[in-house]
């Protein structure tokens, strides 16, 4: 099983997101979601500034395998994106967690952090797709 | 090497060389060369051995098995192409008058009326260059028939999360917003998720049918009712018509458009990247709006365009003439040597192929992703097992069949399943080589367990190893300097 840090946040659809205080996350994909994809050669981030909803299509990761849509984790406005990613979109392959993250966001509001899946939980829903 | 490495200065191959220099006469001064192009110089044997080499590297259907699958890269055969190309039809001008055309129109006309047959439509429109385009005209003529109803407020186009690429992406082309649905374990349309989707907002819904996972869509009659009652338009997507042809029709199932690959399914090959085919066919809903030209016949049996005079409400056109008139000639040539029995034949060995291959991988132990369902023209396995077990994936048993003489069939689509390998056999491969495809895949397997690092380095037997498609992608170089190797 790829590497799941306990004290991040997860989505179903593969998103980590890591709480920063004052209403600030930073979101990238998992350790689990690279793996499926592969290398990584293009990534498509937000545009900063821009509000989006949970849900919503946010960014693309594009492999030789496949394009595939990032979702938005949660309600907000992109603050900040990893500008280094289009130099270095292989970063998510090696460091998913950490260099590899993809861009921060201020919720709309800190509470809906509470809704998304913990490590375990996620660990439980990656087993659960596999079969 | 390139044949430029080859050149020295003087050398001459006079059996390739033109009989006669061609005529220049009424060329303008101005363009015509004042030094001689800078073409290889080389010698008659060098000419021969160079190109006779390079066929010989290709992997192509005249000298390998290809199942990729959702692509029908079926043989196509040579008596279609001979027929096309005969001189009357190959010298015919698209500026020709009709009265001078009237060959070539015939044979476009019937064209039509056995597509209408062959479909179920009540109309077709041959002008679409290729499949995308075909897809494109489908929607544009959804968006058409929509606004020509005042009916604006129809955004939404739902495609499935099964659907090829090109669906969602004509869709955004049309001006639409996708709406994607999932598919159940079973590889049908979820029902109840569709249910959700459809509204005023649903312009239409875009289906493979069989779907690219190679089962029959088994509730097509209830998906037609659930959009067609919330006023939204069935557009069929044709890449896998070749299963069901003289069996079932698109029409009959309720769709509205649907678009035929007649480069896959009505024998001219592709995958070079064209020309294609790729016409339309409609319910009567959609009939005013089909692409121009058409040819129609008159009530003393002449042929003639229909053009935006006679087709007010038409979309347009779509391409200068009507159409490739090459490949639609091969595809009326295809279906008059078939007839309506041979069609039916065509979609019954085509599955029964994929079957028997089907039934045979699953009992050598590979792992059916729909092993509940029939297959269709085609069918999937997933490697998911090898990639998590032995660390062998689809890719590296893609390129190792390359080493058995297999060309890989299609891998990693569609991309809800993991691991896969989508195999389409087609109708015209004997018994003998789809059972030495499954031999080779046991045999890989075997390879895999024992000795992986020999399946994860292939390809080791042809002109070009393992390519790095990672750096390609990344660092593309598409430039040829003098002097550079390959």
């Amino acid at each position: 099983m790829s590497n799941i840090p306990s004290e991040l946040k997860y989505t179903k659809t593969h998103d980590w997101v890591r709480d920063e205080g004052d209403g600030k996350v930073t979101v990238g994909i998992t350790d689990h979601a690279q793996e499926l994809l592969g290398d990584l050669v293009f990534v498509e981030l937000p545009e900063v500034g821009a509000e989006i909803n949970a849900g919503d299509e946010c960014a693309v990761v594009e492999s030789v395998k496949a394009a595939s849509d990032v979702y938005c984790p949660l309600n907000g406005e992109v603050i900040e994106v990893n500008e280094a990613l289009a130099d270095a979109p292989e970063t998510i392959n090696s460091d998913a967690f950490d260099e590899g993250w993809m861009f921060r966001l201020q919720l709309v509001d800190a509470g809906e952090l509470d809704g998304l899946m913990d490590a375990e939980a996620y660990a439980e829903h990656c087993e659960n797709e596999e079969h | 090497m390139l044949i430029y490495e080859q050149s020295r200065p003087g050398r001459r191959a006079f059996a390739q060389a033109p009989k006669a220099a061609p005529e220049l006469s009424g060329i303008p001064q101005e363009f015509l060369r004042r030094e001689k192009a800078a073409l290889p110089e080389v010698s008659e044997m060098q000419a021969v051995r160079h190109y006779t080499r390079l066929s010989q590297k290709n992997f192509s259907i005249d000298t390998q098995f290809y199942p990729l699958g959702s692509c029908t890269m079926k043989y196509n055969p040579r008596a279609c192409n001979t027929l096309a190309m005969l001189p009357g039809m190959l010298g015919r001008h698209p500026l020709a008058p009709e009265l001078h055309s009237q060959g070539f129109m015939s044979c476009m006309y019937e064209l039509r009326e056995m597509l209408k047959e062959i479909t179920g439509m009540h109309d077709v429109s041959l002008v679409p260059a290729a499949g995308a385009q075909g897809e494109f005209t489908g929607v544009a003529m959804i968006r058409a028939y929509h606004d020509a109803n005042g009916d604006r407020a129809r955004s939404e186009i739902i495609v499935p999360d099964a659907a090829h690429g090109t669906n969602p992406a004509t869709a955004v082309m049309c001006g639409y917003k996708v709406r994607e649905i999932p598919t159940l374990s079973n590889g049908d349309v979820d029902l109840e998720a569709l249910q959700e989707a459809v509204g005023p907002h649903t312009a239409g819904i875009m289906l493979t049918n069989p779907s690219t996972v190679g089962v029959f869509e088994r509730n097509i009659a209830e998906i037609a009712r659930i959009v067609h009652k919330a006023g939204g338009l069935l557009c069929y997507d044709g890449a896998n018509l070749n299963a069901i042809l003289g069996k079932c029709r698109p029409g009959d199932m309720g769709f509205d458009v649907i678009h035929m690959n007649l480069h896959k399914t009505f024998s001219t090959p592709h995958g070079g990247g064209g020309p294609g085919a790729g016409p339309v066919g409609v319910s009567e809903r959609l009939r005013p709006f089909l692409p121009v030209p058409m040819v129609a016949r008159d009530g003393y049996g002449d042929y003639y365009w229909l053009t935006e005079k006679e087709r007010p409400q038409t979309i347009g056109k779509l391409m200068a003439f009507a159409g490739n008139a090459g490949v639609l000639l091969r595809a009326w040539v295809y279906a008059r040597i078939l007839g309506r029995e041979g069609m039916i034949r065509v979609a019954e060995y085509a599955t029964l192929n994929a079957n028997y291959m089907a039934a045979r991988l699953r009992n050598a132990g590979f792992q059916l992703a729909y092993p509940e369902r029939r297959a269709t023209h085609e069918f999937i396995v997933t490697l998911k097992k090898q990639a998590k077990e032995l660390q062998v994936n689809a890719m590296d048993f893609a390129k190792r069949l390359l080493d058995y003489g297999y060309h890989a069939p299609t891998t990693y689509f569609p991309l809800l399943v993991p691991e896969c390998f989508l195999i389409e056999p087609t109708e015209t491969e004997a018994k003998e080589e789809l059972d030495g495809f499954v031999a080779a895949m046991q045999a890989i397997q075997k390879e895999a367990e024992s000795e992986p690092d020999t399946v994860k380095a292939a390809p080791h037997a042809l002109p070009v190893r393992r390519l790095d498609d990672v750096r390609a992608a990344r660092e593309p170089d598409l430039r040829w300097i003098p002097g550079d190797r390959c």
